[in-house]
C-alpha cells in the first residue's frame, strides 16, 4: 500500500526567517491510520499541519527541500485547492471557522464552490448532518450553537467532501472537558465508519487517549525525535524532555517508583495491568504527606443570594450563594454557558443582580459604580489583545492610574514596582509588539495588578497554553497570590489548572451551584463531574483499580506532593524572566 | 442593537419571492424614483410603496431607529437645498409666485416649495421599499441573488460574511468596553465628548487586534475549504424563480415602462402645475 501523506528528508523554512522551522523530516501515514502528533508551542507541530493541508506554501511561502507526497501527488503541483480535495482541515477556532449563516449553508459551503448543483447540495448536506448529528439544527445560526455543535459542523463541513484524511488542529482546546471527550469518540467512529486516514494534533495527550490511537509522533524543536506506539510512548521520557504532560496516572505511578513497562498497556487506564504496581502506589500513599489545612478567616468576597435574568422568567443564575476567604485562589468551573462569566459580569458591576448581594470585605458593592470597583476588583480577559490599547508597556500599565488622575511621580514608581513583580521591568521601554504571548498575558495581569486591586478575577488564564507556558503563567499567579496577599478567581474549564492550583472550586451547571469544595472532591465525584461537563481525573481510577480506600485523598496528596516538587524545583532554577 | 435591519423570517408572499426578483425590483423601483418627478407617479409609488411594506409585516421596531435617521437626513436635505438653491423651483417651472419674503435673496417661492415637497415625496417612495427589501431578504440568499444578476460573488460573499462576523464583533466590542470601564476609562455620558472620543481608542485598538486573529483564521478556512477556486459558484440558499417572481418582475419592468413613458411625453421630466 502507498502512504497518504509521506515526508522524505524535509526542511521548510518561512521566508520570514533565518532558520527552517522543519528540518529532516521522515513520516509516512498510511492510509486508514489513526495518529497523533504531539509537541509544546513552537515545536513545528503546526507548521507540519500547514505541510498537511496546504496551507504551507501557498498560504504562508517559505522554502522546502526535501519531497513531500499528498495522496500521492506534490502539492506544489496540484495547489492548494487539490491538496483540499485530499485533506480536510478542522481548525482550531471552531467559531472563526464557521462561514455560513446557518448550520447547512456552512456544511454546504465547499460543496457551493465545486460547483455542485443545489438539489445534489441538499441530498449530501442531509447525510452528513446525519453522520456529526446536526440534523436538527440546520437551520441555527452559530450563534444558537454550544461550542461542541460548532466542531461538530466543522467536522461534517469537511467531510461533505470525499476527503481521504481528516486533520484536526487542536480539536480539544475549545471545548470543556466531557465535549471534547465526546468529540475524540466521534473521530474515533468517523475513523470506523469511513475508514479515513485520522491525523490529529494536540498536545494534551491524556485527553487525546481517550480513544486508541495507531500512533503517535512527538515533535521537537523541527524534528521527530519520536513516532512510536502509544504503549511504548507513554513509557519513555521524550514527553517529559519535551515538556508534554504525560497522563496524570502516569506520573503517579512514577513516583511511586514504578518502572511502567510497555506490555502494561498503559495507554488507557481502564485497561491497564497495576497488579504489580499496587502494593508501592499503596505505600506511597501512606507516606505521602496530606495537604496543609490553611485556616483563613476574613471574607474576601461573598455572594449572597444571587439571582439574575435578562428576560424575566428566564433566569441565568439562581440562587448563588458562596464565600471566597481573604487570600484563596479559588475556581469558578463548569460547562460552556453555564454562567460562570455572567457571575464574573455581575461581580464587577458590568450587569447588576435581579436579587441578592456581592459583598466585599463584608460592604455591599451595589453602590460602587464600574471604575470603583475596578480597583478593588481587577478583571484579566482571556486574551491580553482583548485588552492592551496602548503602544508601550509602560502606557499600557500605566493606564489605569493616569485616568483616575495619579500623580505623575507616583505612577512611575508603582508602575516600575508592578513590572519588577511581573519580571517585566528589563522591558518597561519596549513596545508591547515586541513580546510574546505569555509577555503580554504578563502586562495585562500587570496593568490591572498595579491598581493593587484586593481580588483578582481571571477569564481562563491558560486557554490555548502549552504545559510550559501554562505552568509559567499559573506560577506567576501563586506568587503574587502568596507573596502579596491577593484572592484570585479564576473561570476555567481546565480540570489540570482547578486540581493544582486552586484550594477551592465553585462549580456552576445550567445556573445552579452545585458545588463548593475541594477540586479534588469535585473530580472523584461522577455526579458533579457529569452535571458541570467535567471529567473525572484518571488519577481517581488509578486510585479505585490499585484497591486505595480514600480515592479524592490520593489525589489531594498527589497535588501536594507535586506542589512541593515545583516549589523544590523553582528553587532550582530561580526564574530570570 | 443587534436586531435592526436584519432579516426576519415570516411566511408572507414578499417573503418567499426569490432575492433576484426583489432585488429588480429594488433597483428599478428607485430608477424610476429618481428619474421622474412627476407628482402622480410619485404619490402613486408612495401608496404602493406603503402597501408592499404593510404587507410584508414589517415592525416599527425593525425600523424604526433608522427611519428617525433618515428623516434627519431628509430635513436636512431640504433646508440645504433652500439654503443653496432658493431659486431652483422657480427656474424649473418657469414662474415665480412668491408667498413672503425671507431675507436678502431669499424669497419663499410657491414654486420652490412644491419642488421640495416632491424631493420628500421621492424620499418616501423609497424608504419603504428599502426598509422592506432587506428585512424579507435572507442574507444568503441575497448575496446570491447579486451573483446572479451579474456581480462577482466575492461581492456577495463579503456582504454575507460582515452579517456573519458583525455579532462577534459586537459581542467582543462589549467585553473589551466592560473591561477598560473596570480599568477606569469613563464611556458614560458622565466623560466630556472629547474624552469619550479620546477612550473609544482604547476600545478600537483592542478590537482590531482580536479582529485580525479572526481575519487570518476566516480566510484560512475559506481557502481550505475551495473558495474562489472556480470563477462560478453555486448556492445552497438560491430560491429558483416561480409565477409570483415572474408576475413580479413582469409587473416591475412594465410600471418602470410606463412611468417614464408618462413623466417624459411632455419632454420634461417635472409635472407643472403652474402653467
Amino acid at each position: 500500500m502507498e502512504p497518504v501523506i509521506e515526508f522524505k528528508d524535509f526542511s521548510f523554512k518561512y521566508r520570514a526567517q533565518t532558520e527552517p522551522t522543519l528540518r529532516d523530516i521522515n513520516l509516512s501515514i498510511m492510509p486508514g491510520e489513526k495518529v497523533l502528533i504531539v509537541g509544546p508551542s513552537g515545536s513545528g507541530k503546526s507548521t507540519l499541519a500547514h505541510c498537511i493541508n496546504g496551507l504551507v506554501p501557498f498560504s504562508y511561502p517559505g522554502d522546502m527541500t526535501g519531497t513531500l507526497r499528498v495522496g500521492g501527488k506534490n502539492p506544489s503541483e496540484i495547489g492548494l485547492f487539490g491538496v483540499s480535495q485530499i485533506v480536510g482541515t478542522v481548525l482550531q477556532d471552531t467559531d472563526g471557522q464557521f462561514i455560513g449563516l446557518t448550520v447547512a449553508e456552512d456544511l454546504a459551503f465547499s460543496l457551493e464552490n465545486n460547483l455542485i448543483p443545489q438539489e445534489e447540495m441538499f441530498v449530501k448536506v442531509d447525510e452528513v448532518a446525519e453522520l456529526v448529528d446536526v440534523k436538527n439544527l440546520l437551520d441555527h445560526s452559530p450563534r444558537e450553537l454550544s461550542g461542541g455543535q460548532k466542531q461538530r459542523v466543522s467536522m461534517g463541513g469537511v467531510m461533505v467532501e470525499d476527503v481521504e484524511v481528516l486533520l484536526f488542529d487542536e480539536p480539544l482546546a475549545n471545548l470543556d472537558p466531557a465535549t471534547g471527550k465526546r468529540a475524540i469518540a466521534l473521530i474515533d467512529q468517523i475513523q470506523k465508519n469511513r475508514k479515513s486516514t485520522i491525523v490529529i494534533i494536540e498536545h494534551r495527550l491524556e485527553d487525546a487517549l481517550y480513544r486508541d490511537v495507531d500512533r503517535i509522533i512527538v515533535v521537537g524543536e523541527g524534528r521527530i525525535v519520536a513516532d512510536a506506539s502509544p504503549d511504548e510512548l507513554l513509557v519513555m521520557d521524550v514527553l517529559k524532555e519535551q515538556g508534554i504532560r504525560e497522563p496524570l496516572y502516569i506520573t503517579a505511578l512514577k513516583h511511586a517508583g514504578c518502572s511502567i513497562s510497555a506490555e502494561d498497556k498503559p495507554q488507557h487506564i481502564e485497561t491497564m495491568k497495576l497488579d504489580a504496581y499496587q502494593k508501592s502506589l499503596q505505600t506511597w500513599f501512606d507516606r505521602a504527606e496530606p495537604k496543609e489545612k490553611k485556616a483563613r478567616s476574613a471574607s474576601a468576597l461573598t455572594v449572597e443570594d444571587l439571582y439574575f435574568s435578562y428576560v424575566e422568567g428566564k433566569p441565568i443564575l439562581q440562587h448563588i450563594h458562596f464565600d471566597i476567604k481573604k487570600g484563596e485562589m479559588v475556581s469558578i468551573v463548569g460547562k460552556n454557558g453555564a454562567g460562570k462569566s455572567t457571575l464574573s459580569n455581575l461581580i464587577c458591576g458590568f450587569y447588576k443582580p435581579t436579587r441578592g448581594r456581592i459583598l466585599l470585605n463584608g460592604e455591599d458593592v451595589a453602590p460602587l459604580s464600574i471604575k470603583e470597583r475596578g480597583e478593588k476588583i481587577g478583571l484579566v480577559m482571556q486574551s491580553p489583545n482583548q485588552m492592551i490599547s496602548k503602544p508601550m508597556i509602560y502606557e499600557e500599565v500605566a493606564l489605569g492610574l493616569a485616568v483616575r488622575g495619579v500623580p505623575e511621580e507616583e505612577i512611575k514608581e508603582r508602575v516600575y514596582e508592578t513590572l519588577k513583580i511581573c519580571g517585566l521591568y528589563p522591558f518597561r521601554k519596549w513596545p508591547v509588539s515586541a513580546l510574546s504571548f505569555g509577555q503580554k498575558k504578563r502586562v495585562s495581569i500587570a496593568s490591572i495588578l498595579v491598581m493593587n486591586p484586593e481580588v483578582l478575577i481571571l477569564d481562563e488564564p491558560t486557554a490555548g497554553q502549552d504545559y510550559r507556558h501554562y505552568t509559567e503563567i499559573m506560577e506567576f499567579l501563586k506568587n503574587i497570590n502568596e507573596n502579596f496577599g491577593i484572592t484570585i478567581i479564576m473561570i476555567t474549564h481546565d480540570m489540570h489548572l482547578m486540581l493544582e492550583y486552586t484550594d477551592r472550586a465553585i462549580v456552576i451547571a445550567d445556573g445552579h451551584l452545585i458545588a463548593d469544595d475541594t477540586p479534588a472532591k469535585i473530580l472523584t465525584n461522577e455526579q458533579i463531574a457529569d452535571k458541570a461537563y467535567l471529567k473525572k481525573t484518571s488519577l481517581y481510577d488509578l486510585a479505585v483499580n490499585c484497591q486505595i480506600d480514600n480515592p479524592s485523598e490520593f489525589v489531594e496528596r498527589f497535588i501536594t506532593y507535586e506542589r512541593k516538587q515545583r516549589a523544590a524545583e523553582g528553587k532550582e532554577n530561580p526564574e530570570n524572566g | 442593537m443587534a436586531k435592526i435591519l436584519s432579516y426576519e423570517e415570516k411566511d408572507t408572499w414578499i417573503h418567499r419571492l426569490s432575492g433576484v426578483t426583489k432585488l429588480i425590483f429594488f433597483l428599478l423601483w428607485c430608477v424610476v424614483s429618481m428619474m421622474t418627478y412627476d407628482t402622480r407617479i410619485l404619490v402613486l409609488m408612495v401608496a404602493f410603496s406603503l402597501i408592499v411594506f404593510k404587507i410584508s409585516k414589517t415592525k416599527w421596531k425593525q425600523v424604526g431607529s433608522v427611519f428617525k435617521v433618515v428623516m434627519v437626513f431628509l430635513v436636512f436635505n431640504v433646508v440645504a437645498i433652500f439654503l443653496f438653491s432658493p431659486e431652483q423651483g422657480a427656474s424649473i417651472y418657469g414662474t415665480r409666485t412668491v408667498l413672503f419674503h425671507i431675507a436678502g435673496p431669499y424669497d419663499m417661492t410657491a414654486e420652490q416649495l412644491f419642488y421640495e415637497l416632491n424631493v420628500v415625496i421621492k424620499y418616501f417612495t423609497i424608504i419603504p421599499t428599502v426598509f422592506m427589501f432587506l428585512v424579507t431578504t435572507n442574507p444568503s440568499e441575497f448575496a446570491a441573488s447579486m451573483n446572479k444578476v451579474g456581480i462577482s460573488y466575492n461581492v456577495g460573499y463579503a456582504i454575507s460574511i460582515a452579517l456573519r462576523y458583525i455579532p462577534d464583533v459586537q459581542g467582543e466590542f462589549t467585553k473589551i468596553k466592560h473591561a477598560q470601564e473596570a480599568r477606569g476609562i469613563e464611556m458614560s455620558g458622565k466623560a466630556s465628548m472629547l474624552n469619550r472620543i479620546k477612550s473609544t481608542s482604547s476600545i478600537i485598538f483592542p478590537l482590531i487586534f482580536s479582529s485580525m486573529d479572526r481575519i487570518d483564521t476566516v480566510s484560512n478556512a475559506m481557502e481550505l475549504r475551495g473558495f474562489g477556486k472556480h470563477k462560478k459558484r453555486t448556492w445552497y440558499m438560491a430560491k429558483k424563480l416561480q409565477r409570483n417572481d415572474y408576475l413580479t418582475i413582469a409587473f416591475t419592468v412594465i410600471f418602470a415602462i410606463v412611468a417614464l413613458v408618462f413623466t417624459f411625453a411632455d419632454g420634461s421630466r417635472f409635472y407643472n402645475p403652474f402653467l
